[in-house]
């Protein structure tokens, strides 16, 4: 339980608190220009350049590496693999936190954040991508948090609706695998009415299907990362099962990720393929198509099944943050990079440095959030009292 | 097709009745506009560049006044685009062949099957019966998807306004033609550049003057087919490619682009339910055979372990029944002995 008398006692100085409080501090500040200033006060954004960092990292980027949840609890649930149980929950929280930050950065990012739920009480325009995303996230959000109260529970003595909600199991893990299905693919699918702004190598008719095989990986690597970066923190809270399921958790997810990137590497060739555009590839923007292909598909595939073979833990881990990293090119080459590519140079976006610290802020919120509630909710370790495998 | 169409019908597709009527969202059947819609023709070779249709524009649409007055002709020097308080700008080219500057007015095309309009979440933008396409800022939520998808560029965003931003853009005078008045710009305009009126006697007026002056104009009207078709059109001497307009845009109506991605939601929501319980199902047999196996091995190794153990037991109460009955013989082989030996001592 909570214990305020330890937390006070503590000292609050500590290193992580000082960079966390500068960067919410700074964070705030931004905030306070944002809505008093508009966009124009804090952003680099234009008439040619409307979706910028926010949208490209916060939203694309944030999306896909909260991943994890679905991609965890489909491999416990339904395939059935139990052996990697201990890293459902910690993959949920990421989850169901990285889904609260898109949502929270989007409220700086839209004209009116209050109108968000316009489009499901409103006046809904079913014919947009966006419409999609949009409800789907929605409903992924509550089944995020629907899937986070067990530990909540736990931590707050509530042993019914702990209970209750893990009888729901089963049915949540099927509607979460589902709604991300739709909305991460629905991301990339954003992009298909813009065949004139995107360059040719990113845009192609698969984009959805990019999108989504790409939040797997995005999924089975986070998990893997983070997993590496909790246990340097807080392995203190790790129980004996946890430590123990580690390594295959780090193995298993490895070799997936090796599967599942050597599929989207073949699924890419088939979409340049498909339009012929292989031509491109002689460009400026094909040696940057080349080095995202090579250097952040095709090479993390190597070295995860090379960590997998040699048993070599160390070797997953630094993949997996790259892999992470690749990510995250991919997300900013689609909705930065290689859109608006056919613009002169003067008319191209790049992000204000306000920009860039409200994202660090949001990411800093979201650290602080999950390191508030590992180290007070049963996320690392089977809470005592409850003997019943939770979700 | 209208957009009310098109949200039924993917309505009907989220809710997964039929896959058919999503499926109908591409059909080949093109869109050719409403009878009677309006339309402006824009003939570039009549463009003088002198600004006024950007001073009736901005005076019918009260738009603030401008930095530098619209009879400032410097301003054409540098290459502009439509933004929140311009709904239309006049650009001067000078393509290499040509001796003298072009001048090429820029505003909303007014799509027959508009991007903007198929793209937005809360269905802010309308396509009229009149070829107009308006927007209605009481339900925007300030996305800006609008302007991602819009492939002539022309939605612009009000980012000075820190909570009530709007997207600003040419509504084709939708209150004025109401009314039987004209376009600002169309009024304004002190040459024929301009010509108002219905799309099709438009169609026909570019093609009369295309064909009357062949050598005067290339042989194009610029919207008549671009992304489906366009309540605006134009006419031009050079090819629009050096004019800073597009050719590679195609005539795919924009919806067209995302209706097959969306026709999927029903197919996944429907499908992804039986397909997961499958695996699930699988998984868990599998688990119950092999929990079985375990079950059946374990029995196996009880039984072995109980027929060991119990043939040991035999073997010591056997063991001790032979010892005891040897024990009692070497008694009773005592007591004879001794009893023999003390009856030959008497």
């Amino acid at each position: 339980m909570f214990k305020l008398k330890e937390v006070l006692n503590r000292s609050l100085l500590t290193p992580f608190n000082i960079i966390a409080g500068i960067i919410i501090l700074i964070g705030l500040i931004i905030t306070a220009l944002r809505f008093s200033g508009g966009l124009a006060a804090v952003t680099n954004l234009s008439d040619y350049n409307p979706w910028g960092l926010w949208i490209g990292f916060d939203l694309l980027c944030g999306v896909a590496l909260a991943a994890g949840g679905y991609v965890t609890s489909a491999a416990v649930y339904i395939f059935g693999i139990k052996k990697y149980h201990s890293a459902v929950r910690p993959a949920i929280l990421t989850g169901f936190l990285g889904y609260s930050l898109v949502v929270l950065a989007l409220s700086y990012d839209v004209g009116r954040p209050w109108r968000l739920p316009y489009p499901f009480v409103v006046q809904a325009g079913t014919t947009s991508v966006l419409f999609e995303v949009g409800a789907c996230v929605l409903l992924y959000l509550v089944v995020l948090f629907i899937e986070f109260t067990p530990a909540a529970s736990e931590w707050l003595g509530l042993k019914r609706a702990r209970n209750l909600v893990v009888r729901l199991t089963m049915v949540l893990t099927i509607l979460g695998v589902i709604l991300s299905t739709l909305h991460q693919s629905s991301l990339g699918a954003l992009f298909l009415i813009a065949p004139s702004k995107l360059h040719p190598l990113w845009y192609s008719q698969y984009i959805p299907v990019f999108f989504f095989i790409s939040s797997i990986i995005a999924g089975l690597s986070m998990v893997i990362f983070e997993g590496s970066l909790t246990h340097r923190y807080f392995a203190e809270k790790m129980d004996e099962t946890h430590l123990r399921e580690k390594e295959d958790v780090v193995f298993g997810f490895g070799k997936a990720a090796s599967f599942v990137l050597a599929a989207y590497f073949a699924v890419k060739v088939f979409g340049i393929t498909m339009d012929d555009n292989w031509h491109y590839l002689s460009t400026g923007y094909g040696a940057w198509f080349l080095v995202e292909m090579l250097g952040f598909v095709a090479l993390p595939c190597l070295l995860y099944s090379l960590g997998v073979r040699e048993r070599n833990i160390k070797l997953i881990k630094w993949t997996a943050a790259w892999t992470v990293l690749g990510i995250v090119v991919n997300r900013f080459n689609v909705c930065l990079v290689a859109f608006n590519w056919h613009l002169p140079s003067s008319e191209r976006y790049f992000p204000s440095w306000m920009e860039i610290g409200l994202s660090l802020f949001i990411v800093t919120v979201g650290v602080a959030a999950f390191k508030f509630i590992v180290t007070y909710m049963p996320i690392l370790y089977e809470h005592p009292g409850y003997k019943t495998p939770h979700p | 097709m209208s957009v009310s169409r098109r949200g039924f019908l993917a309505w009907m597709g989220a809710a997964g009745l039929t896959a058919l009527s999503a499926r109908a969202g591409a059909t080949p059947r093109h869109f050719e506009g409403y009878p009677q819609s309006l339309c402006v023709l824009h003939d570039i070779t009549l463009c003088i560049g002198c600004r006024s249709c950007e001073a009736g524009c901005n005076k019918v649409n009260e738009l603030p006044a401008p930095a530098v007055p619209f009879t400032d002709l410097t301003v054409l020097d540098k290459k502009r685009r439509t933004n929140a308080k311009a709904y239309t700008v006049v650009n001067k080219f000078t393509p290499p062949q040509e001796g003298k500057p072009i001048y090429v007015k820029n505003q909303c095309n007014h799509c027959l099957e508009p991007a903007c309009a198929s793209a937005c979440f809360v269905r802010a933008f309308t396509k009229n019966k009149d070829g107009s396409v308006t927007y209605d800022a009481s339900v925007c939520v300030g996305c800006r998807y609008c302007m991602i998808a819009c492939p002539f560029e022309i939605p612009t965003y009000e980012y000075n306004e820190p909570l009530t931003p709007r997207i600003m853009k040419c509504t084709l005078c939708h209150p004025r033609i109401a009314k039987g008045l004209l376009p600002g710009c169309v009024e304004a305009c002190p040459t024929e550049a301009l010509s108002f009126g219905k799309r099709e006697d438009m169609i026909k007026l570019a093609r009369e003057r295309i064909n009357k002056y062949p050598g005067r104009y290339v042989d194009h009207i610029y919207g008549e087919h671009e992304m489906g078709g366009t309540n605006w059109l134009y006419l031009s001497g050079v090819p629009f490619r050096n004019l800073g307009m597009r050719e590679d845009l195609g005539v795919t109506p924009a919806p067209d682009l995302t209706s097959g991605a969306l026709a999927t939601v029903p197919m996944v929501a429907a499908l992804w339910p039986a397909l997961l319980t499958g695996i699930y199902a699988i998984s868990k047999r599998k688990e119950k055979l092999s929990t079985g196996d375990s079950q059946t091995a374990v029995a196996k190794a009880v039984a072995e372990a109980n027929t060991k153990a119990q043939a040991a037991l035999t073997a010591a109460v056997d063991k001790a029944k032979r010892e005891k009955e040897e024990a009692v013989q070497k008694a009773v082989k005592m007591a004879l002995e001794q009893s023999a030996k003390k009856t030959q001592a008497q």
